[in-house]
C-alpha cells in the first residue's frame, strides 16, 4: 500500500479532531479564521473521502485500507480501520454532506467557534463509525457522534410553538440524546456478550465474523443458533432507534426540527445511516441466523415506517417537521431493503441510505434558508416564495422530486431496487412500500404547490434568494443527486463487494 | 527481625510534611492570612511531590513487606500512594483560593490533607487487619476534623457531628467484628487468616465478615449504610467534599481489594453474594436519588454513591482482569470527579453559591470552567473520548465475563440514567439564560492550572489507556491469588 492508501483512514478520523482541537485554542474572536479553518477542514475531508472512493478496489473480497494499530492490551482492543463497498459510499457521504454542512454553518452568528468545534467532534465520530472494523471502536466513535448533539441542539437548535402547546429545543434536544444512549445500552450489551461468548480476545469485526461463519480457527460451532436469535433484537432494536425505527422513531423529527440547519443535514443525512449501517454491519455479518429469524419482524416494521411516516408527514404544518417526518418514512425503505436479505435489496438499501443521506440534507438546508429569511416555517402562512426566491424553489423542488423518486435521480433507481428485493421476498409488503411512495408524492407536490406556487403574499416581499455561498453549499448536494440518478453504474460497482461480505455471512 | 527502614522513608517523609505544614502557618506572622496560605500550600505541593519522587526510589522491584507481614511495599501500595499524592495535590491546588477566603488556619487545612494522604497511603500498604484499621481510623479522624473547619458555619458543625457520630458507631462495629475473625483464625495476617476460615468455618465468621463489611459499607457509602454521605458532601467545605469523594473511597477501595485478594475471600459465595446485591443496590439508589437533588454538593453525593457501586461490580467480579478494571476505574474515577470539584470549588469561592440553577451562564462567565466541567460530567456519565468510556467499559466486560452479567447489565442501565442528571448541569451552564448578566470569572493560575491539568488526565486516559493499564497490571500481580488464577 502506498502512503496515501495506508493513512487515509486515520485522517478520516484524526482531522476532525485535531481541527476541533485547534479550534478550542482559538481565541473567541476570530470569527472569521474559525470559519475558514472549519471549511479548509471540510474540504480536505471531502478530498480524502473522494481519495477512498476511488482507490476502493471494486474487483476485490473483504475489508480493504485496513489498518491495525495496538490500542488496549488487556481487552485485545485495536484500532483497526478499514472499509468495505458499503462504507465507502458512506464515507463519501459524510464527506459531502460535511463540506456542504460546514459552508452553511458560516451563517452561525452566535458563538460560531463553539459551534464549530462541536460539529467536528460529531463528523470526527460519524468517519469513525464508518471506517472502524473493531467492535469496540465502532461502538466508541457511535457513542462519539451522540456527545455533541445535546449542546449543539440546546444552544444552537430553535424551539417550536404549535397551537395548544410548545416544544422547547431542550426537548427535543435531551429526547434525542436519552433515546439514542438509552438505545446504546443494548448495543453495549450485545457487545459484550458477544466478546465474551466467542472468547477469541479480540474485538475484530472480520475475526468475529469468521467465528460465526465457520466457528473459527477450531472450527467449532460459532455463536449457537439459540444465542443469535436472543442478541440479535439488542442490535436490531439498538441500531434500529437511531435508523428511526417505528415506534421508536420519536426522537427522530422532534430532535431533528429542533436542531440547527447542519445539524440537522448531518444528522438526518449521515447519523441515521450509522443505525442502518449496524445493523448491516454488526447484526447481518456477525449474527447471520439470528437475522434471519427477526427478518420478517424487521421487514414488517420498515414497512410501517414507511406509510407510519408519509402519514405523518402528510398531517403537518412545521416545514421542517414534514422533512423529519419524511425521513422516518424514507428510512423505512433502508430497512425493508436490508430485511429482504435479497442481493438487489441489500444494494438498494445500501443506495438509498445514500441518496437519503444527501436528498435529506438538502431539505433540511433549503428549509434553513427559508426559516432564517421568513423566521416561520408554518405551511398555512408561508406561500408562493417561488416568485422571491427562486433558487431556494429549485433546490426545494429537487430535493422534492428526489424524494417521491422521479426517474432521473437518485432517489428512482435506489428505491426502485428496494422494490424489486421485496416484490421478491415479499410481496404484499413490497406494495405497500408502493402506497407510501404515492403517499409521499402527495404530500411533496401539495407541499410544493402551496408554499412555492401559491398565492403570491406581499408579506414576503422584502426577501432575498440564496448568497452565493448558500447555493454553492447546496450545489454540492445537488450533484451526486443527479449522478446517482443518471448514471449510477460507479456507485452500484462500489457497493457489489460489500453486499458480497454480507450475503456470504448469511450463507454460512 | 530486621527491618530495612529505607522502605518507610515515603511514609515518614509524609508524616513529617504535615508537621512542616503546621509549622509554617504557625511561625509567620498572624496578621498576613494570604502569605500564610500561599506558603503553606507551596511547601504542601512541593513536599508532596518529593514524596511521590522518594516512594518511586525507595519500592523495590520486587514487591516486599516489613514488620512480619504488618506492611506491604510493592507496585500495588505504590500506584496507590502516588494516585493518593496526585490527588492530594490537585485539592491543594484548587483550594488555595478558597481556603483563603474561608478558612481561617490554612495550615490546618492543608496539614490535614496530608495526614490524610498518609493514612490513605498506609490503608494501600496494610497487610494485616489491625494495622489497617488504625490507618482507616488516621484517614478518618483527619476527615473528621476537615469536615468541622469552616468555624461558625451551622451545616459544616452538623455535618461534623454527623459524621463523627456515624464513623464511631462503624468504626466500633468494625473492630467487633475484627475480634470475632481474629478469635476463630488466631491472626489478623491476611494471607494467613484465608487458610484459617477455611479450616475452621463457624458461624461467628459470617457474622465477623458481616460486621467488617458493615464498617466497610460505611466507608464507601454503600447503601443501606450510605445516610450520612448527603449531609456531610453538602455541610462540608468544598474541598473536604472533594477529599471524601475521591482519596477516602479510593483508599477503601485499596484496603478492600488487598484483602479479598489476600485471603482468597473471593472464592466465599455467600461473601460475594452479599456484595453484589450491595453493589445492586449502590448503583440503583444512588443514581435515582440523583436525579432529585438540586444542590450540586448533594448531587455529587449521590452521584458518588452510584459510582462506588459501579466499582463494587468489579469488586464482586474479583478476577484478575476485574481488579485490573477497578484500579483503571478508580484511577479514571480520581481525574474526572477532581475535574468537577475543582470547577465546583472555584465557582464557590468566587460566588459562594452550590445550587445548580447558580450554574446558568457559567459557559460565559468561564469558557474554560465550563468546558472541564462538561467534560468531567461526561467522563462520569461513560462517554468517549473520556476516561470513563474505556474504564466503564473495562469493568462491566470483565464482570460479565466472569458470570456477573446481570450486574454489568443493570450498572449500563444506571449509567444511562446518569447522564440524564449531568445533562441537567450542562443545561445550566450552555442553555439557561441567566438572570443577570454573569461577570467575568478570573481564575487564579493554580486552579486554572489544575483544571487543565485534570482535563488532560481524563481525555488522555480516554484516547490512550494503554500506560496507565500497564502500570495497573504490574500492580495486581503484586497481589494474592485471585479466582480461576491457578
Amino acid at each position: 500500500m502506498s502512503f496515501a492508501e495506508r493513512h487515509v483512514l486515520e485522517t478520516l478520523v484524526y482531522l476532525p479532531m485535531l481541527t476541533a482541537a485547534v479550534l478550542v485554542m482559538l481565541p473567541f474572536g476570530w470569527r472569521a479564521l474559525a470559519r475558514w479553518i472549519s471549511i479548509g477542514s471540510a474540504l480536505a475531508l471531502l478530498l480524502a473521502s473522494l481519495y477512498v472512493f476511488f482507490v476502493f478496489d471494486r474487483s476485490a473480497e473483504g475489508f480493504q485500507l485496513v489498518r491495525v494499530l495496538p490500542w488496549f492490551e488487556p481487552l485485545g482492543i485495536d484500532f483497526r480501520l478499514g472499509v468495505d463497498g458499503l462504507a465507502v459510499l458512506m464515507v463519501l457521504l459524510t464527506g459531502i454532506v460535511a463540506f456542504s454542512g460546514a459552508i452553511i454553518a458560516a451563517n452561525v452568528e452566535r458563538e460560531t467557534k463553539s459551534y464549530y468545534v462541536l460539529l467536528f467532534i460529531l463528523i470526527a465520530g460519524v468517519y469513525g463509525t464508518f471506517v472502524s472494523i473493531d467492535l469496540f471502536f465502532f461502538f466508541f466513535f457511535y457513542e462519539l457522534a451522540i456527545v455533541p448533539m445535546y449542546l449543539l441542539i440546546g444552544v444552537w437548535g430553535s424551539s417550536s410553538t404549535f397551537k395548544d402547546f410548545d416544544r422547547p429545543k431542550e426537548y427535543g434536544a435531551m429526547k434525542l440524546v436519552l433515546m439514542i444512549v438509552a438505545a446504546s445500552l443494548l448495543v453495549w450489551v450485545a457487545i459484550i456478550v458477544m466478546y465474551n461468548e466467542a472468547g477469541l480476545g479480540t474485538f475484530s469485526i472480520p475475526a468475529l465474523s469468521e467465528f460465526a461463519r465457520s466457528g473459527g480457527e477450531g472450527g467449532g460451532p460459532g455463536f449457537s443458533p439459540q444465542f443469535q436469535r436472543v442478541v440479535f433484537p439488542l442490535v436490531m432494536v439498538g441500531f434500529g432507534l437511531l435508523a428511526g425505527l417505528w415506534p421508536l422513531h420519536t426522537w427522530s423529527p422532534d430532535g431533528h426540527v429542533a436542531a440547527p440547519t447542519t445539524v440537522s443535514m448531518l444528522h438526518a443525512g449521515v447519523l441515521m445511516k450509522l443505525g442502518a449501517f449496524g445493523i448491516i454491519r454488526v447484526g447481518m455479518l456477525l449474527l447471520p441466523e439470528g437475522m434471519q429469524d427477526w427478518a420478517l419482524v424487521l421487514f414488517v416494521l420498515g414497512t410501517v415506517n414507511v406509510i407510519y411516516g408519509a402519514i405523518s408527514a402528510m398531517a403537518q404544518t412545521d416545514l421542517k417537521y414534514v422533512v423529519g417526518y419524511s425521513s422516518v418514512s424514507h428510512m423505512g425503505y433502508v430497512l425493508m431493503g436490508i430485511a429482504t436479505m435479497d442481493p438487489v435489496g441489500i444494494t438498494g438499501a445500501s443506495l438509498q441510505m445514500f441518496s437519503h443521506g444527501v436528498m435529506t440534507a438538502l431539505f433540511f438546508a433549503v428549509v434553513g434558508a427559508i426559516y432564517e429569511r421568513t423566521h416561520t416555517r408554518d405551511i398555512l402562512v408561508l406561500n408562493g416564495l417561488a416568485s422571491r426566491m427562486g433558487w431556494i424553489t429549485a433546490f426545494f423542488v429537487i430535493a422534492g422530486l428526489t424524494s417521491l423518486g422521479l426517474p432521473g435521480l437518485s432517489g428512482f433507481i435506489a428505491e426502485l431496487l428496494v422494490f424489486v428485493g421485496a416484490f421478491r421476498t415479499q410481496p404484499v409488503l413490497g406494495v405497500l412500500g408502493v402506497i407510501g411512495a404515492a403517499i409521499t408524492a402527495v404530500y411533496i407536490l401539495r407541499l410544493v404547490a402551496r408554499v412555492f406556487f401559491g398565492e403570491r403574499s406581499t408579506e414576503w416581499d422584502g426577501l432575498k434568494d440564496l448568497t452565493a455561498r448558500e447555493g454553492f453549499a447546496m450545489g454540492a448536494l445537488v450533484v451526486p443527486i443527479l449522478l446517482v440518478g443518471v448514471y449510477p453504474g460507479p456507485f452500484l460497482d462500489v457497493i457489489a463487494p460489500g453486499v458480497d461480505l454480507v450475503l456470504a455471512a448469511l450463507e454460512g | 527481625m530486621r527491618v530495612d527502614f529505607s522502605l518507610l522513608f515515603p511514609e515518614m517523609a509524609l508524616a513529617a510534611l504535615g508537621f512542616l505544614v503546621l509549622v509554617v502557618d504557625l511561625i509567620l506572622p498572624q496578621d498576613q492570612v494570604a502569605r500564610r496560605n500561599a506558603a503553606a500550600a507551596a511547601v504542601a505541593v512541593l513536599g508532596m511531590v518529593a514524596v511521590g519522587a522518594l516512594a518511586v526510589v525507595t519500592t523495590p522491584d520486587r514487591g516486599t513487606s516489613v514488620y512480619g507481614g504488618l506492611l506491604f511495599i510493592d507496585a500495588y501500595a505504590l500506584l496507590f500512594k502516588l494516585l493518593f499524592l496526585g490527588v492530594g495535590i490537585a485539592v491543594v491546588l484548587m483550594s488555595a483560593e478558597y481556603v483563603g477566603r474561608v478558612i481561617r488556619h490554612p495550615g490546618e487545612f492543608y496539614g490535614l490533607v496530608v495526614f490524610s494522604v498518609l493514612g490513605s497511603a498506609l490503608m494501600a500498604s496494610a497487610g494485616e487487619l489491625l494495622t489497617a484499621y488504625v490507618a482507616l481510623e488516621l484517614l478518618s479522624f483527619c476527615l473528621f476534623v476537615l469536615v468541622g473547619l469552616t468555624r461558625g458555619d451551622r451545616r459544616s458543625a452538623e455535618a461534623s457531628t454527623k459524621y463523627i457520630l456515624l464513623g464511631a458507631i462503624s468504626s466500633a462495629v468494625m473492630l467487633y467484628g475484627i475480634s470475632l475473625l481474629y478469635g476463630t483464625a488466631g491472626t489478623t495476617v491476611f494471607p494467613e487468616m484465608g487458610a484459617q476460615f477455611w479450616a475452621n468455618f463457624s458461624p461467628t465468621v459470617i457474622v465477623g465478615f458481616a460486621m467488617l463489611l458493615a464498617g466497610f459499607g460505611f466507608k464507601l457509602a454503600l447503601v443501606p449504610f450510605h445516610l450520612w454521605a448527603p449531609d456531610v458532601y453538602e455541610g462540608a467545605p468544598t474541598p473536604v467534599t472533594a477529599l471524601v469523594a475521591v482519596l477516602s473511597k479510593a483508599a477503601t477501595f485499596a484496603l478492600l481489594l488487598r484483602f479479598l485478594a489476600e485471603a482468597s475471600l473471593s472464592t466465599f459465595d455467600e461473601w460475594q453474594l452479599a456484595l453484589a446485591v450491595l453493589a445492586a443496590l449502590t448503583m440503583t439508589v444512588g443514581t435515582l436519588t440523583a436525579l432529585a437533588q438540586h444542590n450540586i454538593k448533594r448531587l455529587f453525593a449521590y452521584s458518588s454513591i452510584a459510582q462506588v457501586g459501579f466499582v463494587m461490580v468489579g469488586v464482586v467480579a474479583m478476577t484478575e482482569a476485574a481488579a485490573n478494571a477497578v484500579l483503571l476505574h478508580l484511577v479514571g474515577y480520581a481525574f474526572s470527579n477532581l475535574a468537577a470539584f475543582a470547577v465546583i470549588v472555584s465557582v464557590e469561592a468566587k460566588t459562594r453559591k452550590e445550587e445548580i440553577a447558580d450554574y446558568a451562564g457559567l459557559s460565559t462567565a468561564s469558557p474554560l470552567m465550563a468546558m472541564v466541567l462538561t467534560a468531567a460530567l461526561f467522563s462520569l456519565a461513560g462517554l468517549p473520548i473520556f476516561a470513563g468510556f474505556i474504564t466503564k467499559f473495562y469493568l462491566f466486560t470483565t464482570a460479565a465475563d466472569a458470570g456477573y452479567l446481570w450486574l454489568a447489565v443493570l450498572a449500563i442501565a444506571n449509567s444511562v440514567i446518569s447522564l440524564y442528571y449531568y445533562l441537567r448541569i450542562v443545561r445550566e451552564m450552555y442553555i439557561t439564560e441567566p438572570a443577570a448578566a454573569p461577570e467575568r470569572i478570573r481564575l487564579p493560575a493554580a486552579s486554572a492550572g489544575a483544571l487543565w491539568a485534570l482535563l488532560a488526565g481524563t481525555i488522555a486516559i480516554g484516547v490512550y489507556p494503554g500506560p496507565v493499564a500497564a502500570a495497573v497490571d504490574a500492580a495486581t500481580d503484586a497481589l494474592g491469588p485471585f479466582v480461576g488464577a491457578s
